[in-house]
């Protein structure tokens, strides 16, 4: 073939589909962020442009990693990502306040961030080592649960509810996946449903004001539920075809808060309608059944699981923004990743994207040696 | 896969099986948002385009300016003045700073209006701005002015007030105007203007029932704004259009003369012009200052005025209910005219009168008395001899057609109309029969009589004029014809007559002539006892003396001018109420000889009513300030 000639075949051999969904991702997100600040490349889309960058090289230097090396480093990294969450809580505790980040020199590292990948590795690695008899039994499930269980409780205790949710989410699906039996999810749904008040009683002031607004965004129209009441308006008032290009009134008028970070998709919709909605949710969509795919053609178990799981990550962080700015889901802080302006959701989702490229090459290594 | 073992083949199957499961869910959780967009962005569609605009897009109404209220000749007695003011919006104040202080240090603020913004703070509502000053001097508000950006939910505007030039003396007619409270806003429908800063509505007298078509329309200013308030840009704005003004049928140097002669008496005055049946004046005294409402009252200013016997706060024209005591005769004495009683049938005055077993004591002993000097002289026995050989029935409804309790047609927002019993009122009300008593107390006007002061100057309008004359108060009314008493010419004659004697022969109110050349007054004066016969007249205590009632009209062979007053526990009518009326007709025929006529008296009562006014507020507030 003529372009395997002109280009170098490391690069032919890239998920270049995949790639030009994420850019063009990316792209429209840079569009958004470049109409919210008043159609300016500052402070936004620029900066943005630069970090999505940054990352898209990461992830696919990334996708050069071997499976075996993935699986070595595995525990290594679970187990430094716990150590900077219990680093991130002495800090806080010693600073007495809220704390997510570790401040190392000129960069910020949120640990919880990572946890999302890490956990999802360490459970697939995990999931690997049972032997498949064995899968049905309590030895099998409880390690599972310590290891999901541990970061999960300290994220929460940050206070970081989106976070601690998605990374439980993430967990879930991979043992879910693994086959354990059903009533070990069966049960704690039905747990929660009995916890939920004692849980929300323990909850901070500004938590649980929103799972109330959420119940009755109407409640407070002014004050808590304030945020999906502009959003649903921002959405509601786009129509079919949107204001146009730079001409959302609702996010350049301010009355969309968040409008750059968590409610992106509002002032997306408001301009872009709901043609520009169902074509982003339809990317969305492309790239996790890409991921699901790479996890369905995995000749490993590790393969099968990791791959199911990062997809699931991107999955939830997807859907659990758009539930979310719909007025479908509380106000939990989940930004939409590749659009939303900010680096730790990017990075995050390149990570799994890095990990999938690099397992869907393995697949494909593996398959032309066959 | 063929050569794995049977529970990895297991474990795959499983796998693949839930795979599947999460990829459905997937796709549900996919489906679900598209359907919600689309439920949102199409079938919601306008219900959040209208949202969308009514955020973006934002009404700043422009109130509009308050109508005048001019006088018959064109005199303004409500006005508006442009003035500075400042506000707070409790909205934007800040949490751990107490602006209040520091404005009450620039503006000069006292204890009362300190404690009147910090009252309306706690109950404010948030959505409306709290009145600090009104009507501030311009060197005040500029130094708010350079202060605000470190006063946060402070606000220092321009806009015009209401300002009544005449004060008290219009107080009761005009009412007064201010901020619209909550229930107000409600009302109307929760309607912006209201609740604009400054903005002002009617609360009491013609400021409230002319309302409609005092306050204008509102001219609206629409704009982009931020979230915050910011403004982005200015679309088509819409005009103001001011209110209209409105011309009353009061003669403000009339009203102001009337007011200021009543002194420091309680009581009321009204004239009427007897050709047009329109009311020149229409005063109630003691009264409030309208310009010191109309700005927000302090608590001193209201206590004093809620604390004062002489009840300032309450319209006596219009509210104010009295027996008419003597003043009934006139109109007694033209119904026994039409009944067929001969004018010179004498009844003997022994000092009083039997009926039944009880003993009706006269004021003197008048002798033998026909009807010119029972009225002239005010001799009740005669009325209580004729009012027993008469028809109770006709006689009543004779001096009702007259005037007393009857409920006239003016845009007053409250108005009490008083009783004049018949026998039919009685069956109804109290479920008895009619007793010579009762004729007997009715025709000297006790008993269950009652006026107010309105109807005091109807009376002898009607009786001067010989015409069914209807009272007006708005010059844009139309005329309408008015028809002519449906009483004989003579009878009438008869009555003008005697009633002329009253202040110019030997009758009750000789003291009262008129001083001028060629014009006589005719008139009647009562006193209506407030407390028991006994002890009738002079008292020590002011509660319990007579009202002093005097209506009159001028000149008395060709009418102009009627005029009824009433002097609330002013003693005889003769005494009190007689030359108050007396120099209030002198003003209309000459207005230099009225003022001399006041001038020695308001230096002994120790200056203008607006001197002494403000005097009396001093007083109260130095004799306040160690209790609150």
């Amino acid at each position: 073939m003529i372009t395997s000639a002109i280009i170098p075949r490391p690069l032919a051999r890239l998920p270049w589909r995949l790639i030009f969904l994420v850019a063009g991702i990316a792209t429209f997100g840079l569009i958004v962020l470049y109409s919210a600040a008043g159609g300016s490349m500052r402070p936004w889309a620029l900066k943005q442009a630069i970090v999505f960058t940054g990352f898209l090289s990461i992830a696919v230097a990334m996708s050069w990693m071997k499976e075996s090396t993935i699986k070595a480093v595995t525990f290594p990294i679970y187990g430094a990502t716990l150590i900077m969450l219990i680093g991130v809580e002495a800090l806080g505790f010693v600073s007495k306040g809220a704390q997510r980040w570790l401040d190392i020199g000129p960069i910020r590292l949120q640990p919880s961030e990572f946890m999302k990948p890490a956990i999802v590795l360490t459970l697939a690695r995990f999931y690997e080592l049972v032997p498949a008899a064995e899968i049905r039994k309590w030895r099998a499930i409880w390690p599972a649960m310590a290891l999901l269980g541990v970061p999960a409780a300290l994220i929460l205790v940050q206070p970081d509810l989106g976070t601690c949710i998605m990374v439980v989410l993430c967990g879930v699906t991979v043992m879910f996946l693994a086959g354990l039996p059903w009533w070990i999810f069966a049960a704690p749904a039905a747990a929660v449903a009995v916890a939920a008040p004692i849980v929300y009683s323990m909850m901070h002031g500004y938590q649980r004001k929103r799972i109330d607004v959420f119940l009755d965004p109407e409640s407070d129209p002014l004050g808590a539920g304030y945020h999906i009441a502009q959003s649903k308006i921002a959405i509601g008032s786009g129509g079919i075809w949107g204001k146009g290009f730079l001409h959302g009134s609702q996010s350049h008028l301010q009355y969309l808060p968040e409008g750059h970070t968590d409610f992106v998709f509002a002032t997306m919709a408001e301009e872009w309608g709901l043609v520009g909605g169902v074509i982003l949710i339809c990317a969305f969509g492309a790239v996790i059944r890409w991921g699901m795919r790479v996890s369905q053609n995995a000749r490993t178990r590790f393969a099968q699981l990791a791959a199911a799981g990062l997809s699931a990550t991107i999955f939830f962080y997807v859907s659990i923004n758009l539930l979310m700015v719909m007025g479908l889901a509380p106000v939990v802080g989940v930004p939409l990743p590749l659009v939303s302006f900010g680096g730790s959701a990017v990075m995050t989702v390149m990570i799994c994207l890095g990990l999938l490229m690099a397992l869907e090459r393995q697949q494909r290594t593996v398959s032309r040696l066959a | 896969m063929k050569h794995m073992r049977i529970t990895t083949a297991h474990q795959s199957i499983t796998f693949s099986r839930r795979m599947m499961l999460l990829a459905g869910a997937q796709a549900t959780v996919g489906g679900l948002l598209i359907a919600r967009m689309g439920w949102l962005a199409i079938a919601q569609n306008q219900k959040y385009q209208l949202l969308s605009e009514s955020n973006r897009v934002q009404l700043i109404p422009v109130p509009p300016r308050r109508g005048w209220i001019i006088d018959r000749n064109g005199k303004p007695i409500a006005i508006n003045r442009a003035s500075f003011r400042v506000d707070i919006v409790p909205q934007q104040l800040e949490k751990d700073r107490d602006v209040v202080p520091e404005l009450a240090r620039l503006l000069a603020l006292d204890v009362d209006a300190v404690e009147r913004i910090r009252r309306e703070l706690l109950e404010s509502r948030g959505f409306r701005p709290v009145s600090v000053a009104d009507n501030v001097p311009y060197e005040q508000y500029a130094a708010i002015t350079v202060r605000l950006p470190d006063l946060p939910g402070v606000q220092a505007t321009r806009g015009y007030s209401r300002y009544y030039p005449d004060g008290p003396a219009v107080a009761h007619l005009l009412g007064y105007v201010g901020t619209a409270n909550a229930k107000e806003y409600e009302a109307e429908n929760k309607n912006p203007l209201l609740i604009i800063p400054g903005f002002k509505i009617g609360k009491q007298g013609l400021e409230k029932s002319l309302e409609p078509y005092l306050r204008g329309e509102p001219g609206g200013q629409r704009v982009e704004v931020t979230a915050r308030g910011k403004l982005v840009k200015e679309l088509d704005p819409q005009p103001d259009r001011s209110g209209q003004t409105v011309q009353l049928t009061i003669d403000q140097g009339l009203q102001e003369y009337a007011a200021r002669r009543m002194g420091d008496q309680s009581g009321a005055l009204v004239a009427i012009d007897v050709t047009s049946g329109d009311m020149l004046a229409f005063v109630s005294m003691p009264a409030f200052d309208p310009n010191s409402f109309s700005e927000g009252i302090g608590r001193t200013e209201w206590t004093m005025l809620s604390k004062n016997d002489h009840i300032p706060l309450l319209n006596k024209v219009a509210q104010g209910l009295y027996p008419s005591g003597s003043t009934i005769k006139p109109a007694m004495a033209l119904a026994f005219l039409k009944q067929g009683v001969d004018p010179k049938r004498r009844v003997v005055c022994n000092g009083g009168y039997q009926i039944g077993n009880r003993y009706f004591r006269c004021d003197a002993v008048h002798g033998p008395m026909d009807m010119h000097s029972a009225i002239e002289r005010s001799c009740n026995t005669y009325f209580w001899a004729t009012g027993l050989v008469t028809d109770p029935e006709q006689t009543t409804e004779m001096v009702h057609y007259l005037g007393y309790g009857e409920h006239f047609d003016l845009p007053i927002p409250t108005q009490r109309y008083g009783t004049m019993p018949s026998p039919d009122w009685l069956e109804k009300r109290y479920h008895r029969k009619w007793q010579g008593y009762d004729s007997a107390n009715t025709s000297i006007g006790q008993g269950y009589v009652l006026v107010n002061p309105l109807q005091l100057a109807v009376m002898p309008a009607r009786l001067g004029s010989g015409k069914l004359l209807q009272p007006r108060l708005l010059m844009g009314t139309p005329r309408k014809p008015i028809a002519a008493l449906g009483v004989n010419p003579e009878h009438l004659e008869i009555v003008r007559n005697a009633m002329a004697a009253v202040v110019n022969e030997h009758g009750t109110a000789v003291a009262s002539k008129l001083p001028l050349d060629g014009i006589l007054m005719a008139g009647k004066t009562g006193t209506a006892q407030v407390f028991r016969l006994g002890e009738r007249g002079h008292q020590g205590n002011w509660a319990l003396r007579d009202h002093a009632l005097f209506i009159a009209f001028a000149p008395a062979d060709k009418p102009r001018y009627a005029i009824g007053c009433i002097i609330e526990h002013g003693g005889f009518g003769a005494s009190a109420a007689a030359p108050i009326v007396r120099d209030s007709m002198t003003y209309l025929f000459d207005k230099q000889k009225a003022y001399s006529a006041l001038a020695p008296l308001e230096e002994q009562w120790g200056g203008t009513l607006a001197e002494r006014n403000a005097r009396q507020l001093e007083a109260f507030k130095s004799g306040a300030r160690p209790i609150a």
